[in-house]
């Protein structure tokens, strides 16, 4: 056994080349033989293993199937303990063809294990993927694929790049997905390839199905993670898609992403980076900190403009931010870290509760959590504060967890929870676990460097620790004391002399040196031990460890300088026993330090300095974590929890000093946009609008179809399937309309009251459905709402084009108001009279007001048409769509019993006096005065039956219309409107 | 990403190998040996070891290292994640995840991992279409397997793989259509010398054994869902209704299956149900120390506590306890110096209590350390936290389904230092 272990030891002390893609036979048998005759002892040796053999081959050879897989059972067993099954290669890829199912897939598992090491042979087998890669059933197709990309040949790289390229456009997505991982497996196999692959990569990153997102991410991040380029246009539909992507692709998405923001938008704390970093410095580092700092800051801070979150940027934020709920650990923990690296830093708080969620898990996910929360709990203490006791110490915890969480503890400390903390560690230190309580004083004299108010309570605890029994404790606690002492020696001569004391007990090395240093350097504190340390150090010099040798031999020198009368006979004897040493360092010591000390003719200049050398003053050790600093890895990272730089890991990088251009993002719609698909039974003007909407815009807004698209483009889509996707696609509405929602708490700034770019002009409002008093189509107090819109955001984000400027979407990954001031070249000057446009510019959004499973199968959608209500110009109007899809008729639809808050008002639709059949669908508009608030409308929606309440809430931007302008008037408007930042804010023609 | 996999016992020996790209040779097993060696106990081996030309990253489960090579950076908690999930799936699949349950099955256990990865990167993790590829053994179906030689492949294609409700299998039909929920709280808590609560927590889970026909789409609802401070869903879980209306709806796997897991945060107060009364004393001179313990139950809500179990690591020092426990049984290792004590139920009219003395080392000074108790308990038809379930719903199919709900109060990490 000891030998096994010995021999193979050596081997590994070799350089491995086993994990490149040419097998190395003989190495690895030798290996796996000595192997198992370790783990089987019952196997036969080899060359009886032949003819054991024999009887399998005969097994396959038979036209039984049960045979067969008789056969193929045993030999898959074999392959699973290790053991070598590769003679029988002919025997069994003979069997590839075979119709039993079972059978076929075990020797598909033979096949991709020896197929590298008998290439001639498993070509044979080539031909019968390649039929099956043109079945017509998707299943057989995917898994013909992934043999085929699984068995390492290289002559068939010219096949594998073909059957991968006809998959990435397969119909069905499952096959697809299977081409997207069979595409780093052909990287591998040869990286010549990479170019074509790219091609591919770029082809299925556009797929718009979730089943394929995950893998072609894999791919690109293991193919061509430098491209960051291909991400630009899929990156608002991975955001949306994220959400339903599986567990495993999310997590390499959100990595990705992560990474990829870095690069494309500014830092959301840019402002704060720099306060905090001078109060980080104030905390740690000592008081001499000069004081020029801060206003170079604040004329930094002056200079920089202010800050605007990318609404792409918050697109991300926000649809990862659910993740956090996650039961997958990967997944919480990826978020975790695109929250740390890329979240203002108020919002970063969201994420501690959901990593002290995971601390309840297995103990190695407990171990690589603690791990990144010890790194973030320094650069955000307060984040975790409020779980401080989530990190309390269990005696069960293993060693290890105890390590971390006690680190997380160090770090969490502050003035206010230091006497709590403290306490917990009282208890640490009377564990059985000697490891742990060293760590635990080491943890003690982090806390009292850092916060000097404990300091002396610390450090009696510390001395108090020094009369322990065991040994270990009390040379740790030397070590800390000594470097606590070092700030501020001269009070604390009293605890010196104890430790003096010690050293007639104490016999741990580390710390016998680390009190004579102490007596050295401090020796005019205690004049009247330190000499007689000294003597009795010199007694027992020969007995010493190496790095007491050391310190003896300083402290002599420096008693030396300090007392020469009472210890130059002492020294020299010191010197003279080291002179003879048996180790060189400290022959040399000696050596050297005779030259300096003692004054003789030969000695030089240095002679003079000999006292201001030893006896400078030194600067305080820093105890700080060895989690610093740790950040500049991507958190999660296997990089970040070795704290090297592993192979293949993708730096972080910094942010950008100037965003580039966000329009990369945009997607062009293809053909006229379908906005309104989800009306689709509405034949009323909105689908007649839509209809009209110019396709010239850049619209941001083909998020919703795709969505849309890619709903139906699952090959299967039976009517069941139909059916649960629709609750579903509620729910992502439901969270749009949050999202909307929250863009109304976006700051209002109201200034000045001149004419709004946004606002409408009622003369030339297009064909208006009734005639509208000339005073305002919306309320004023909508106007300057919107105004405020409008001046936070373009005047705060410079360099943004203008699509994205426009109020009300900024947060939004979908309306496109799309209004033309971009692409004006081909827009000749406007006329002055601005237009109403056409509601259905971008995609009209459907939200929900009725929920199916509530209505007991009355389900009411509803929809904002962008226009004022025809009765009223200050209501906005509300187009609801109700479908009965009970199996009863239901009568007598109206609203009744309007809630509102004062100022609302509500024009109720007349009651629906026919009877809605099941199945049928009604179309009514309403209108609703919101008042320019956000808040919800509520009213009953009555059926002759049941009362059902419900509520509309406006997000922002549906208060608004749109309007046509050219790029001239917007400007003109703009400079109207906003005359004190005009010239930082042109909006940029983005083509 | 995952290269290989290696199963490894208790004793050291490599009992399966598992490789999904090229075959990295056993040997560098080796040292992960060597890092078990360095760390004591098997909890303590570092789950990331950093190789010459590999990484190492293992969880310990079942007495099993599940050791995991990879070569290039990937987040470790991705694979020590679906390291988990392998023996998740393995439980699930023969019922414990034991060697020998292992090597009895090792056909079906690789043919289960060659569908969950694909070139090292996740495919199939969801058991409700593993369980479509390959049917997991059953008694009866190996006798009828070796009768008509049919198979444990499924010979159906695995269509929830394209479905949008991936967790549920298709053509799912019962006779008796029924679900029941298990709400089970664990109270983590330590306990000071003094009897005082230092840290209390609640952490829940609902598991949930579904078996209804067809595609039911069922709500829950709670009577007071502020109690749950922070919550984590299984993916069937509709994140936006719970967000707007605080239900869960759902769609839900069929079988088994972790509806959801909370937390009720240790800002709450916490009832802790039980307490100790300790007295363990070792004398400076005497070679004799006194121990003495008394458990009583506190906040119980008039339930009983039972299943009770009392262990404590007691220092090196002592050499023996001789002890009469007043109900129940107790042993005490000698070699590993573990006390248990296995009480059972609680009767608050006699409590039970554990009372003698330990031999210490005879010479040696007095350990300075006190043992903590570690409580174990049960609390039936209660859910510590008072989170009650309203009602439950089934929409999407006609059926009537049979429903039902149990509560469980557990001891989870129960600290009492003395």
């Amino acid at each position: 056994m000891a030998q096994d272990k010995c021999h193979l030891i050596t081997q590994v002390g070799q350089p491995q080349v086993s994990h490149c893609a040419t097998p190395l036979p003989v190495q690895e048998s030798l290996a796996l033989g000595k192997h198992l005759g370790k783990a089987l002892p019952a196997v036969s040796p080899s060359p009886a293993a032949g003819r054991v053999h024999d009887d399998l081959k005969e097994m396959l050879d038979s036209n039984k199937d049960s045979l067969k897989l008789e056969a193929m059972k045993r030999i898959v067993a074999m392959i699973a303990r290790g053991k070598n099954a590769s003679d029988l290669f002919p025997a069994v890829v003979k069997n590839v063809a075979c119709k039993n199912i079972e059978v076929k897939k075990l020797v598909y598992v033979y096949l991709v294990r020896y197929a590298e090491e008998q290439q001639d042979l498993a070509l044979l087998s080539i031909s019968t993927f390649q039929r099956g890669l043109k079945d017509p059933n998707q299943l057989i197709r995917a898994s013909a694929l992934r043999v085929l990309s699984s068995i390492r040949v290289p002559i068939i790289v010219p096949i594998m790049m073909l059957a991968i390229k006809e998959a990435a456009s397969d119909m069905s997505p499952y096959v697809r997905k299977t081409a997207a991982h069979a595409i780093p497996k052909l990287y591998s196999l040869d990286s010549d390839q990479k170019d074509q692959l790219i091609e591919v990569i770029e082809k299925l990153l556009a797929d718009k199905t979730t089943l394929v997102a995950g893998s072609v991410v894999m791919a690109f991040e293991e193919v061509c993670p430098e491209r960051i380029d291909l991400i630009h246009k899929n990156y608002r539909k991975l955001c949306n898609l994220l959400i339903d992507v599986e567990e495993w692709g999310q997590v390499v998405i959100i990595n990705m992403l992560t990474r990829y923001a870095r690069t494309q938008f500014l830092s959301p704390n840019q402002n704060e980076s720099l306060l905090e970093e001078s109060a980080e410095k104030a905390f740690y580092g000592s008081e001499e900190e000069d004081t020029k700092e801060p206003k170079a800051e604040a004329a930094s801070l002056a200079k920089r403009k202010p800050y605007v979150m990318d609404p792409d940027h918050r697109l991300l934020l926000r649809n990862t931010k659910p993740l956090l709920q996650s039961r997958n650990a990967a997944v919480v923990m990826a978020v975790a870290q695109l929250y740390f690296h890329l979240a203002p830093k108020a919002e970063v708080g969201v994420i501690a509760k959901a990593l002290v969620r995971l601390l309840r898990s297995h103990r190695s996910v407990q171990y690589v959590v603690l791990q990144n929360v010890a790194t973030m709990s320094i650069k955000r203490r307060g984040m975790f504060e409020p779980y401080l006791k989530s990190f309390y110490i269990r005696s069960t915890d293993p060693t290890q967890i105890k390590i971390l969480k006690l680190e997380v503890l160090t770090n969490l400390a502050n003035e206010t929870n230091i006497s709590t903390i403290l306490r917990e560690f009282q208890t640490y230190i009377r564990s059985m676990d000697k490891d742990f309580v060293a760590a635990t004083i080491q943890a003690i004299g982090r806390c009292a460097t850092n916060i000097g108010k404990v300091r002396d309570t610390c450090l009696n605890g510390l001395v108090q620790l020094l009369s322990n029994r065991d040994e270990l404790v009390v040379a740790e606690s030397v070590v800390v004391i000594k470097k606590l002492l070092q700030m501020q020696p001269a009070q604390h001569s009293e605890i010196i002399k104890h430790m003096a004391k010690l050293t007639d007990n104490i016999q741990v090395p580390m710390a016998r040196a680390s009190i004579l240093w102490l007596i050295g350097e401090y020796c005019e504190h205690v004049p009247k031990i330190a000499p007689d340390v000294l003597r009795k150090m010199a007694k027992s010099f020969t007995n010493e460890e190496d790095i007491v040798k050391l310190q003896v031999i300083n402290l002599a020198a420096k008693l030396y300088l300090t007392n020469s009368k009472q210890s130059k006979l002492l020294t020299q004897y010191v010197l003279n026993l080291a002179k003879y040493d048996q180790n060189y360092d400290i022959r040399d010591r000696a050596r050297f330090i005779r030259q300096l000390i003692v004054p003789t003719e030969k000695s030089g200049a240095l002679n003079k300095y000999a006292k201001k050398l030893f006896l400078a003053q030194k600067p305080a050790p820093i105890l700080e974590s060895s989690f610093k600093d740790r950040d500049h890895f991507q958190l999660g990272s296997l990089s970040h929890l070795l704290n090297a730089k592993a192979v293949g890991y993708q730096e972080l990088p910094d942010w950008p000093d100037e965003a580039p251009d966000p329009s990369v993002r945009n997607v062009e719609v293809r053909g006229a946009p379908q906005g309104a698909g989800c009306m689709g039974g509405q034949g009323g003007s909105v689908s007649e609008e839509s209809g009209s909407s110019s396709s010239s815009s850049s619209s941001s807004g083909s998020e919703e179809e795709e969505e849309e698209e890619e709903e139906g483009s699952g090959e299967q889509s039976e009517d069941k399937e139909e059916e649960e996707k629709r609750p579903k696609r509620k729910d992502k509405e439901g969270s749009r309309k949050a999202a909307m929602g929250s863009a109304g708490r976006y700051p209002l700034g109201k200034r000045g009251s001149s004419v709004n770019p946004f606002s409408l002009n009622p003369a030339v409002t297009p064909p208006p459905p009734q005639p509208i008093p000339s005073s305002s189509i919306i309320s004023t107090s909508l106007v300057t709402d919107l105004e405020g819109l409008t001046l936070t955001d373009t005047s705060l984000t410079p360099a943004v084009s203008v699509p994205h400027a426009l109020p009300g979407m900024s947060r939004d990954p979908c309306p496109s108001w799309g209004l033309q001031v971009g692409g004006s070249a081909s827009h000749t000057p406007a006329p002055r009279p601005r237009q109403l446009l056409s509601p259905a510019f971008g995609a009209v959004r459907t939200y929900e007001l009725l929920h199916r499973m509530a209505g007991e199968g009355l389900s009411v959608e509803y929809c904002f048409s962008r226009r004022p209500f025809p009765g009223d110009p200050h209501m906005v109007a509300v187009h609801i769509q109700i479908s009965n899809n009970t199996d009863a008729e239901v009568k007598s639809l109206r609203v009744s019993e309007p809630k509102l808050l004062s100022g609302m008002r509500i024009q109720e639709f007349p009651e629906i006096g026919t009877r809605l059949a099941p199945g049928d669908t009604a179309n009514v508009v309403m209108g609703i005065d919101f008042c320019d608030s956000t808040q919800a409308a509520n009213f009953q929606l009555c059926t002759h039956t049941r009362h059902f309440y419900v509520s509309i809430q406006p997000p922002v931007g549906e208060l608004m219309a749109p309007v046509f302008m050219s790029e001239n008037e917007f400007k003109k408007e703009q400079g109207e409107s906003l005359c004190t930042v005009v010239d930082s804010c042109h909006p940029c023609c983005s083509q | 990403m995952i290269h290989s996999l290696f199963l490894i016992n208790a004793a050291g020996d490599i009992f399966l190998e598992k490789h999904w790209k090229s075959v990295v040779s056993r040997s560098v097993c080796d040292y992960f040996f060597e890092a078990q060696e360095r760390a004591s106990e098997a909890e303590n081996v570092p789950p990331v070891i950093p190789t010459p030309h590999h990484y190492l990253l293992s969880v310990y489960r079942h007495k099993i290292f599940f050791v995991a090579v990879i070569q290039s950076e990937v987040p470790p908690l991705f694979v020590i994640e679906f390291l988990h999930r392998v023996v998740d799936t393995f439980q699930d699949y023969f019922g414990v995840c034991s060697e020998v349950m292992i090597k009895d099955n090792v056909v079906v256990v690789y043919e289960v991992l060659e569908e969950m990865l694909d070139n090292g990167f996740p495919l199939a993790t969801e058991s409700n279409i593993l369980k479509e590829l390959i049917k997991p053994p059953t008694i009866l179906r190996t006798v009828v397997n070796t009768i008509t030689g049919s198979t444990n492949v499924g010979d159906q294609l695995p269509t929830g793989q394209l479905s949008v409700v991936p967790w549920r299998r298709t053509g799912v039909k019962y006779t008796n259509n029924e679900a029941y929920f298990d709400v089970i709280e664990e109270i983590d808590a330590i306990i000071d010398k003094s009897g005082s609560t230092i840290t209390a927590e609640i952490q829940g889970v609902i598991d949930a054994c579904v078996k209804l026909t067809g595609m039911p789409d069922l709500t829950l609802s709670f009577m007071n869902p502020r109690l749950l401070d922070d919550v984590s869903f299984h993916p069937c879980v509709r994140f936006k209704r719970w967000e707007s209306e605080r239900i869960l709806s759902f769609i839900p796997p069929d079988g088994n299956f972790r509806l959801l897991s909370y937390h009720v945060s240790a800002q709450n107060l916490v009832a802790i149900p039980v307490y100790v009364k300790h007295n363990i004393s070792f004398r400076d001179s005497s070679s004799l120390g006194r121990f003495e313990i008394t458990v009583g139950p506190k906040q119980t809500m008039g339930k009983t506590v039972e299943g009770v179990i009392v262990t404590s690591q007691m220092p090196k020092g002592v050499l023996n306890m001789t002890l009469t426990p007043s109900q129940g049984t107790h042993v005490f290792d000698p070699v590993t110096k573990l006390l248990s004590w296995d009480v059972g139920k609680i009767n608050p009219q006699k409590l039970p209590s554990l009372k003698g003395s330990m031999s210490l080392q005879a010479g040696s000074s007095k350990p300075d350390e006190n043992p903590t108790i570690n409580l174990q308990f049960k609390i039936q038809q209660l859910a510590i936290s008072g989170l009650k379930v309203n009602r439950l719903d089934m929409y999407g199919e006609k059926y009537k389904p049979f429903k039902g709900i149990k509560y469980m109060t557990k001891a989870g990490k129960f600290q009492v230092r003395t």
